[in-house]
């Protein structure tokens, strides 16, 4: 059995992208949980799978807070920012099959106010070790190296020795970013748009990043909720429905070193497994929102995907590309480089308006399939296509 | 502002995994060892109870040369730790020994703008508290 097109995005939920929520990562959640769930034209009542997001809250917090009695399935994917897009694999088989009728998928963290203590921002709850912990902690840590940043910084460099300097593609990238964050209202960056000047003289925070190359910092949270494809048709808005996804893993995923070949991560795998369920071509999407948390990791990406040879995406990203109206339109919302960062939850909600035609300045005329990327702890990754 | 923050300690290895309290246990004695699979002779970094390649359980420690190659690195100029912000800018670094397993340390006595892949790097060890020593890299020493 495939899962092509057997299960469906039907409700989308979320909160204000801020620095500086005031509140609790699972109030947030709550929040995004409701209107998705509002959204979908249902009620609480009618939820019977749930997937929480790994480490910041737990099935049981978030089903008595919502207060979602009949709870027939849940499940956590710890995949860091790839688990968003790879939560959907497992909801689309939850639904398929038919043990949960209605799953609420939910993610949200304080991730501009928990990151570093700020005073009256209540501290972040960590509940339980992330996947890679103990390697971090016992052979990472020691040589100043906690971070993301840090960590892909030997990829990026990596990349770099073999495929050649990437400014010219990553300056693109951070810009073309920028420039359609400035179309979408709940943007934290709108209003401030980036010149190739202030690109190429942000500080650098861990070579090859410099700081217009890593995303933005903020508090939030965002929700789906996913059902069949047979109940979708009778929902309120637009089925968009899941046609392709897949989840992949850099071998060993646990720690970096040691793999044979450090450049080739998760995507890799699972971007021909996702497009061959979906029957598409990477060419046949209409746009594309990539996981954004570092512009070397979105060239990494945009080769993994085979949108061009790896070392080509200087070239492939050229007069407009990946803005809004250009030939290959990337992270339509700004993705979380300049709209907001929710793991990347915020790239599946705007894939889904742009497929039901309500993304309103940024929309991608006639929008029929869009891909979704994840990519997370030390590289793995999930891709999804979606179609309306 | 450093001084003002730095007053969590740096990160250091807190094993609870056995095979992680021994490779410690030998940097403590100024001694970088690797497990050595004795069912296919593969050698492995970081450490695990299985060969994850034969599936066998027989393994042991042997003495690194200490000496290899700069494989990657990433030069930290803005650490979130506060511990670090003294260090800045830092090389974190990955290196490949001679006997081909890799490793996560920091770049000693060298310029950051004279790294370079493949550039040959040896072992260098620092105490960094009572129980732990830390295993180093700095350019081969002609």
């Amino acid at each position: 059995m495939s899962l092509k097109d057997k299960a469906a995005i039907v409700g989308i939920g979320e909160t204000d992208y801020v620095r500086g929520a005031g509140r609790t990562e699972v109030d947030q959640m709550v929040e995004a949980a409701r209107k998705a769930i509002a959204d979908a034209g249902l009620t609480r009542d009618d939820i019977d799978g749930l997937m929480p997001p790994p480490v910041l809250t737990y099935t049981e917090e978030l089903a008595a807070k919502l207060g979602i009695q009949e709870l027939k399935w849940a499940s956590v994917v710890a995949m860091g920012g790839a688990t968003s897009t790879a939560m959907l694999q497992n909801a689309a088989m939850a639904v398929a099959s038919g043990i949960a009728k209605n799953v609420v998928v939910v993610l949200g963290w304080n991730g501009y106010s928990a990151l570093r203590p700020k005073p009256g921002v209540p501290p972040g709850r960590i509940n339980g070790p992330f996947a890679f912990e103990n390697i971090l902690q016992d052979f990472y840590a020691p040589f100043g190296v906690t971070l993301p940043v840090q960590f892909y910084g030997w990829l990026a460099t990596r990349h770099e020795y073999v495929y050649g300097d990437q400014t010219e593609a990553k300056a693109a990238i951070a810009m073309a970013f920028r420039s359609n964050a400035q179309l979408n209202p709940k943007a934290i960056t709108r209003g401030r748009p980036l010149s190739l000047e202030e690109y190429m003289s942000s500080r650098v925070i861990s070579s090859p990043f410099r700081l217009y190359d890593c995303c933005v910092e903020t508090d939030g949270a965002c929700a789906l909720v996913i059902t069949s494809a047979e109940r979708a048709k009778d929902m309120p808005h637009r089925p968009v429905y899941i046609s392709g996804v897949a989840e992949g893993h850099p071998y060993p995923a646990d720690d970096i070193p040691s793999r044979e070949d450090m450049l080739k991560v998760g995507i890799h795998s699972a971007a021909p497994r996702a497009f061959e369920m979906a029957d598409i071509k990477v060419t046949d999407a209409d746009f594309i929102q990539i996981y954004d948390c570092f512009t070397n990791i979105v060239v990494m990406q945009m080769e993994a995907l085979g949108l061009c040879e790896p070392g080509g995406v200087a070239d492939f990203v050229k007069d407009g590309a990946l803005e809004v109206g250009g030939k290959c339109p990337i992270n339509t919302h700004g993705g979380l480089h300049s709209q907001a960062h929710v793991w990347g939850m915020n790239h599946l909600i705007e894939a889904t308006k742009q497929l039901r035609g309500d993304a309103g300045e940024a929309q991608v005329k006639n929008a029929e399939v869009g891909i979704i990327t994840g990519w997370g702890d030390l590289g793995d990754g999930s891709v999804a296509v979606l179609r309306r | 502002m450093s001084e003002e923050l730095a007053v969590e300690p740096k990160p250091l290895p807190k094993p609870g995994d056995p095979l992680h309290q021994q490779y410690w246990a030998f940097c403590n004695e100024e001694r970088l060892c690797f497990q050595k699979c004795t069912g296919c002779g593969l050698w492995r970094h970081v450490p695990r109870d299985m060969c994850a390649k034969c599936w066998s359980t027989d393994w042991e420690w042997v003495e690194s040369s200490g000496k290899g190659k700069l494989y990657t690195w990433t030069v930290v100029e803005r650490p979130m730790h506060p511990a670090f912000f003294p260090d800045v800018p830092y090389a974190s670094i990955i290196v490949e020994l001679e006997e081909g397993v890799r490793m996560v340390s920091m770049m000693r006595d060298l310029p950051m703008d004279e790294l370079k892949v493949d550039l040959p790097v040896e072992v260098l060890f620092e105490r960094a508290s009572d129980t732990v020593v830390l295993p180093y890299f700095r350019p081969v020493q002609k």
